[in-house]
């Protein structure tokens, strides 16, 4: 499961950001380096809930609990238990 | 009696100062006084919504009841079902007195004034329209109709915000701040409270008291159209700024002091380096609020319901909703729709342009001086705005 989310979360954020930097270092800011914008934060809430069964609220969403691949990973398998 | 609107008169902070003193004892022990933090609440509600005002006192009190019993009653349809439509007629319903009140005067029914408006109707409807979005969501669990109120009726922020959040609310409700972090909390406050003494009752004063009829002066009197215009742009923009975020400065103020960390309003919004950054300096909770309930939900629907094909489209859509109805919620009136309009242009052009310049780092020159070249265009674009805010352009029509 664990495994599972991982790799799922990081092949999305691949993917909204260009980019596979999010793999080689999990722990970059995504906001600070300018790799995602509001418009991607939706994207990355809309297909948590479609490939992974994970629903976010958008007001439920804090940046600073979400600004890393790996920070993702653990609010995302927070919400998946 | 003295009957007073929120930071009037110097005399609102003296009766504040003296009010809350058995309050600021307990909370330096690490206590809320609950009970009389509500006596106090109910004494400065009954300030501003009594005497020659008895009629908003009675169309607020009939406000609070329908909101606490509409989200009561969706909070317990929530627990076992979940259709669009109830949640949509909620919705609709909860901003229907600010709608109502709106429209009323405009329709010359009652004469100008509204029988349902009150001072500060169109900041609570984000406080309860934000509780039916949230128990939706599953956000909020257990609806508490007491606790509900409270944060309704906060008064430091009952009349112009900041518009704060239900759960972070709570939060501070059911946990008072420790003694250490209180002390703090009290000298920012005071702190806050004397800055919105400079803002908004000195500088917001000499600005639209002696420079803007000056700069009206200038365009009309002495004829001279354009240098008038622009004089009355600056300072407008400059009146708008300090005045507001005075304002909103005794507001975090006086919250800060009753033990609780209302959010900011503004963050030193002439520095923004374009009109998105602008948006996360420039009335905060009210961008804030529309981001996280119109923008990005109408975004999540469009992208699920795969409305566009292109996600771009869809991001520009959402940003018309978005800025379309901050216009309108300003007012009826042509110039706040062009606001909204002109804002969610500006947007959709920013977000081009930082596509581009994403595409072609190497390209695009970025220094200190494009830095520089970059704020004062913000600043500029950002000032006109205002002018078309202010109504300017309606005497030319």
């Amino acid at each position: 499961m664990e495994q599972k989310m991982n790799d799922l979360v990081l092949t999305i954020l691949e993917e909204l950001t260009g980019t596979d930097e999010v793999r080689s270092n999990p722990d970059i800011n995504l906001f600070e380096e300018s790799l995602m914008d509001s418009l991607n934060v939706v994207e990355l809430l809309v297909e948590l809930e479609e490939q992974c069964d994970v629903n976010v609220a958008p007001s439920d969403f804090d940046k600073a609990k979400w600004s890393t691949p790996n920070m993702i990973i653990e609010q995302a398998l927070e919400r998946a238990a | 009696m003295i009957f007073l609107s929120p930071y009037e008169r110097p005399l609102y902070f003296v009766i504040f100062a003296v009010a809350i003193l058995p309050l600021v004892i307990a909370l330096a022990r690490g206590r809320r006084l609950q009970w009389y933090q509500s006596l106090v609440t109910l004494f400065f509600l009954y300030m501003t919504f009594g005497g020659a005002n008895y009629k908003q006192g009675i169309a607020f009190l009939a406000y609070i009841a329908f909101q606490t019993l509409l989200c009561g009653i969706y909070a317990h349809y929530r627990k076992e079902h979940n259709a669009n439509f109830i949640f949509y007629i909620c919705v609709a319903l909860s901003i229907l007195p600010l709608i109502v009140s709106k429209i009323l005067p405009s329709l010359a029914i009652t004469g100008g004034n509204s029988i349902i408006g009150f001072l500060g109707i169109s900041y609570l409807t984000f406080k309860a329209a934000q509780m039916i979005i949230e128990l939706r969501d599953g956000l909020i669990k257990e609806y508490k109709p007491l606790r509900f109120i409270q944060f309704l009726i906060f008064f430091p922020t009952i009349s112009a915000g900041p518009i704060d959040r239900y759960r972070r609310f709570e939060e501070d409700l059911i946990h008072p701040p420790s003694k250490e972090h209180y002390t703090k909390l009290v000298q920012k406050g005071i702190h806050e409270i004397f800055l919105g003494f400079l803002y908004n009752y000195i500088l917001g004063h000499y600005l639209s008291q002696f420079l803007l009829p000056l700069a009206t002066d200038l365009g009309g009197k002495y004829g001279h159209q354009f240098l008038g215009s622009l004089s009355y742009m600056y300072v407008y923009s400059l009146f708008l700024f300090f005045d507001f975020a005075g304002y909103s400065k005794f507001a975090v103020g006086f919250s800060y002091l009753m033990g609780y960390e209302t959010p900011i309003n503004f963050n030193k919004p002439f520095l923004s380096k374009n009109i998105k950054e602008f948006w996360n300096r420039w009335h905060m909770s009210l961008s804030f609020w529309f981001r996280d309930f119109v923008y990005m939900r109408l975004m999540m629907t469009l992208l699920h319901k795969k409305v566009f094909k292109s996600r771009v489209t869809a991001s520009n859509v959402a940003y018309f909703a978005l800025f379309l109805l901050m216009g309108i919620w300003h007012g009826g009136t042509w110039y706040y729709v062009a606001y909204g309009f002109y804002h969610a242009l500006l947007i959709c052009l920013n977000d081009a342009w930082l596509r581009f310049k994403k595409k072609h780092k190497k390209q695009i020159p970025s220094n200190k001086a494009t830095k520089i070249l970059a704020t004062i265009c913000t600043i500029h674009i950002v000032c006109f705005g205002f002018l078309i805010f202010s109504g300017y352009f309606d005497r030319f029509l």
